[in-house]
C-alpha cells in the first residue's frame, strides 16, 4: 500500500447525500477479476451518456476537475454495498482522499485499506473547501485541510493514522502474532467444538 | 444497569478476543466465511501473490450466485465475463480446497441464503462475506457482517480481522403485525425513521413482541436490511424458533454436540439490565403496508400515503435531494402511491427469496392474473427454496397467474446476470436497494414486501394488499 503523507490536489465537488457505492462503481464493472482500471468506470451513469458520450456537465468531466485528487462530498458517502470496487475506482481516477460529512462503515474501512484517505469533516467546512478555487493541501500528521490560507482540522483515529502513514501490511501484522492465533484455535476447540 | 450484565454483542465480542491491541484495535476471530464470485478473486490473487497459505479451508463456504443466469442454467453461462468470473471462483476454491456448492447443485444459491439453510450459519459465531448484507445472519443471534476484498484477504491468510468495538443499540418493534404485513414492512419503516446513516457505527439488535413472533425467514429480511440503515450488524436474539429451524440441517451441530451447542446458545440472549448506547422503540400494531418512493431506502411512505411534496422539505439540500429522486423516478409531487403504475415485479433476492416469502407471495397470487404489460419474475433465494416451492405447489400458483419461474440466484435484485431493467421501467421489488440504476440503468425501483409485490403484480399499480387478502 502507497503510504499517505500529505497531499496537494484539486478537489472535485459533488456535495450530494448518500453517495452509494453502485453510483461509485456500477455492477457492471465488477466482474473484473482485478483491482486496476476501474477509473474510467469511475462513476459511469453520472459520467456518460447512453451512447458513452461523456455528459459535459458532470464534474469530473470539467476542467480542472479531471486532474482531481480530491473528492468533497456529502453525508453517508459510500453507503450500500461492501464493493472494494469503489476505492479501487476512485484510486485509479487518482483520487487519493475523499472528504465528506460522514461516511458509511464499510467503505470508511475499505478506503485505509487502499491508501485512501476519508475526511469526516462539517458540511460548512465542506462547502467552504468547495467554494475555494485552487488547490487543498491535506496534511495526515497535522490533521489539516489547507485552503487560501484556512486551516480546517479533522479527528482520526491514531491507529488508522499511523497505519496510513507507514502504509503497514493489515495482514503481516496480524499473522506476526500467529501464536495468539493459534492458542485462541486450540481453546476454541475445547470450548465450542462445534465450531 | 446491572453490573456485569452484557448484551448480545458484547459476549459474542468478548469470546471471539485473540488480542486486544493497545490502539483501540481489536484482533476477532471468525468462526465462518462466505464467499461468493464478484468479492473474492483479488483476495485470492493476494494470497497467492504473498505466497500466504489459507488458514482454515473448512472455515469457508463458497457458491457463485450474483453473476449466474436464472434460465436454462444447464446450457453454461452465455456471458463471457460472468462465465470467467464464476471459472475463476472454482478455480480458486480448487486450488484452495475451500467447501464449494457447483452451480448446478440443488443447494447452490445466494449466499446468505444458503448459509442459514446449511446450518453453516449458527449462534454465537462471527461470520463474515465480502457483501454487506452477510448481517442477514444476524437473524442467528451470530455476529455478522460485511467486509472488503482486503478484509477477505486477510480472513483467508489468518481466520482473524482488526476491528474496532461498535456501539450497541436496539430497536424494540411493540405490538404485533397486522395480517398482510411481514418483516419487510418493520425494516422498510425503521429505516424510513432513522435514515440510512441511522445506525451508523452501531449493532442492531432486534427486540418486542412483533420480532419473537417473526419466523426465521422473517428474521433474517429484518436483519438483511440493518445495513441500509448504516448498522453494521444486525441481531436477534436465538430462542426456540432459532433452534427448531436449526435441528438436524447438514453442517449444523449433532447428537452430543447439538446438545452442548444448545447449552451455550441459551446463555447468548442480552442480559436483564444491561444498557445499550441508544434504545429505540416502535408501535407496529397498526403500521399499514410500507414502500419507497425514491432512490434511498430511506424514502419511506406507506401505501396508504402520497408522493412527497419537495416544498415542504426541512432544507435546502434536502429538497434539492427530493427533486433529484423525483426526477429520476418520474414521479409527481402528491401523487397516490396507490395510483403509481408498474411494469416488472421482482420477487427473491437475500431479503426476500426464502420459502415464507414464496408462501406470502403466492397467498395473493392465487387464483388471479398478472395484469397486462407486467412482466413479474418469480426468483427463488437456493435451489432448496425453488425445490421445497415446487413441492408445496407454489410454482403452479405463480405460472397459472402468468408470473415467470426462474432458477435460484441474485437475478434483479443488482443486474449482474440478463435479468434487468430497461431505462424508465418501474418495479415493484422485493429487494433491498433502490439506489439509481441498481436493478439496471434508468431503472426505478420501489422497494415493497413479497405481499405488496405479488398485489402490484397481479393490479398493474401498487396497491394496499391487504384489500386483496380481505376479499379472499
Ligand atoms: S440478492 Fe442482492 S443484495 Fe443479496 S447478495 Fe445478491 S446482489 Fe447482494
Amino acid at each position: 500500500m502507497i503510504p499517505f503523507t500529505t497531499l496537494t490536489g484539486i478537489a472535485a465537488p459533488m456535495l450530494r447525500a448518500n453517495i452509494d457505492t453502485d453510483l461509485i462503481i456500477p455492477k457492471l464493472f465488477l466482474k473484473t477479476l482485478v483491482r486496476t482500471g476501474l477509473g474510467r468506470h469511475l462513476f459511469a451513469e453520472l459520467r456518460y451518456d447512453n451512447e458513452g458520450h461523456e455528459a459535459p456537465n458532470f464534474v469530473l468531466n470539467q476542467a480542472p476537475y479531471r486532474q482531481a485528487t480530491i473528492l468533497l462530498a456529502g453525508p453517508n458517502f459510500g453507503c450500500g454495498s461492501s464493493r472494494e470496487h469503489a476505492p479501487w475506482a476512485l484510486l485509479d481516477f487518482g483520487i487519493r482522499c475523499v472528504i465528506a460529512s460522514s461516511f458509511a462503515d464499510i467503505f470508511y474501512n475499505n478506503c485505509f485499506a487502499n491508501g485512501i484517505l476519508p475526511i469526516a469533516l462539517p458540511i460548512a467546512a465542506i462547502e467552504d473547501l468547495a467554494a475555494a478555487s485552487g488547490p487543498l493541501t491535506v496534511d495526515l500528521q497535522a490533521q489539516t485541510v489547507a485552503v487560501a490560507g484556512r486551516l480546517h482540522p479533522f479527528d482520526i483515529d491514531p491507529a488508522r493514522k499511523a497505519s496510513l502513514i507507514e502504509g503497514l501490511d493489515q495482514i503481516g501484522r496480524s499473522l506476526a502474532n500467529l501464536p495468539a492465533i493459534e492458542a485462541f484455535e486450540a481453546r476454541r476447540s475445547r470450548e465450542t467444538p462445534w465450531l | 444497569m446491572s453490573p456485569g450484565a452484557r448484551t448480545l454483542y458484547d459476549k459474542i465480542w468478548e469470546a471471539h478476543l485473540v488480542e486486544i491491541r493497545g490502539d483501540g484495535t481489536s484482533l476477532l476471530y471468525i468462526d465462518r466465511h462466505l464467499v461468493h464470485e464478484v468479492t473474492s478473486p483479488q483476495a485470492f490473487e493476494g494470497l497467492r501473490l504473498a505466497g500466504r497459505p489459507l488458514r482454515r479451508p473448512k472455515a469457508i463456504l463458497s457458491v457463485a450466485d450474483h453473476n449466474v443466469p436464472t434460465r436454462k442454467r444447464e446450457a453454461g453461462i452465455a456471458d463471457a465475463t460472468s462465465r470467467l468470473q464464476v471459472e475463476a471462483l472454482e478455480a480458486n476454491v480448487q486450488a484452495f480446497a475451500v467447501p464449494y456448492v457447483p452451480l448446478l447443485d440443488d443447494r447452490q444459491g445466494i449466499v446468505h441464503v444458503i448459509g442459514p439453510e446449511q446450518g453453516f450459519t449458527l449462534p454465537g459465531a462471527t461470520v463474515v462475506c465480502g457483501d454487506s448484507h452477510t448481517s442477514t445472519h444476524g437473524a442467528f443471534g451470530a455476529l455478522a457482517f460485511g467486509i472488503g476484498t482486503s478484509e477477505v484477504e486477510h480472513v483467508l491468510a489468518t481466520q482473524t480481522l482488526p476491528q474496532r468495538h461498535s456501539r450497541n443499540m436496539r430497536v424494540h418493534f411493540e405490538g404485533s403485525l397486522p395480517d398482510g404485513l411481514g418483516a419487510k414492512d418493520l425494516a422498510l419503516y425503521l429505516i424510513g425513521r432513522i435514515g440510512t446513516a441511522g445506525g451508523t457505527g452501531h449493532v442492531m439488535e432486534f427486540a418486542g413482541r412483533a420480532v419473537r413472533a417473526l419466523s426465521m425467514e422473517g428474521r433474517m429480511t429484518l436483519c438483511n436490511m440493518s445495513i441500509e440503515a448504516g448498522a453494521r450488524s444486525g441481531l436477534v436474539a436465538p430462542d426456540d424458533t432459532t433452534f427448531a429451524y436449526m435441528k438436524g440441517r447438514p453442517m449444523a451441530p449433532a447428537g452430543p454436540l447439538w446438545e452442548q451447542a444448545l447449552a451455550n446458545w441459551r446463555n447468548l440472549p442480552t442480559d436483564e439490565g444491561a444498557t445499550f448506547d441508544r434504545e429505540l422503540r416502535l408501535e407496529v400494531g397498526d403500521l399499514a403496508p410500507q414502500l419507497t418512493w425514491g432512490t434511498s431506502p430511506e424514502s419511506v411512505v406507506a401505501i396508504t400515503g402520497q408522493v412527497p411534496d419537495p416544498g415542504t422539505a426541512p432544507s435546502a439540500a434536502e429538497r434539492e435531494g427530493i427533486l433529484r429522486a423525483l426526477e429520476y423516478m418520474g414521479l409527481q409531487p402528491g401523487t397516490l402511491m396507490e395510483d403509481v403504475p408498474i411494469q416488472v415485479v421482482f420477487i427473491g433476492s437475500c431479503t426476500n427469496g426464502r420459502i415464507e416469502d414464496l408462501r406470502a407471495a403466492a397467498r395473493v397470487a392465487l387464483g388471479r392474473k398478472v395484469a397486462t404489460g407486467v412482466r413479474a419474475l418469480v426468483v427463488p433465494g437456493s435451489g432448496l427454496v425453488k425445490r421445497q416451492a415446487e413441492v408445496e405447489g407454489l410454482d403452479r400458483i405463480f405460472l397459472e397467474a402468468g408470473f415467470e419461474w426462474r432458477q435460484p440466484g441474485c437475478s434483479m435484485c443488482l443486474a449482474m446476470n440478463d435479468d434487468r431493467l430497461e431505462p424508465g421501467e418501474r418495479c415493484a421489488s422485493t429487494s433491498n436497494r433502490n439506489f439509481e440504476g441498481r436493478q439496471g440503468r434508468g431503472g426505478r425501483t420501489h422497494l415493497v414486501s413479497p405481499e405488496m409485490a405479488a398485489a402490484a403484480a397481479v393490479m398493474g399499480h401498487f396497491t394496499d394488499v391487504r384489500r386483496l387478502l380481505e376479499a379472499r
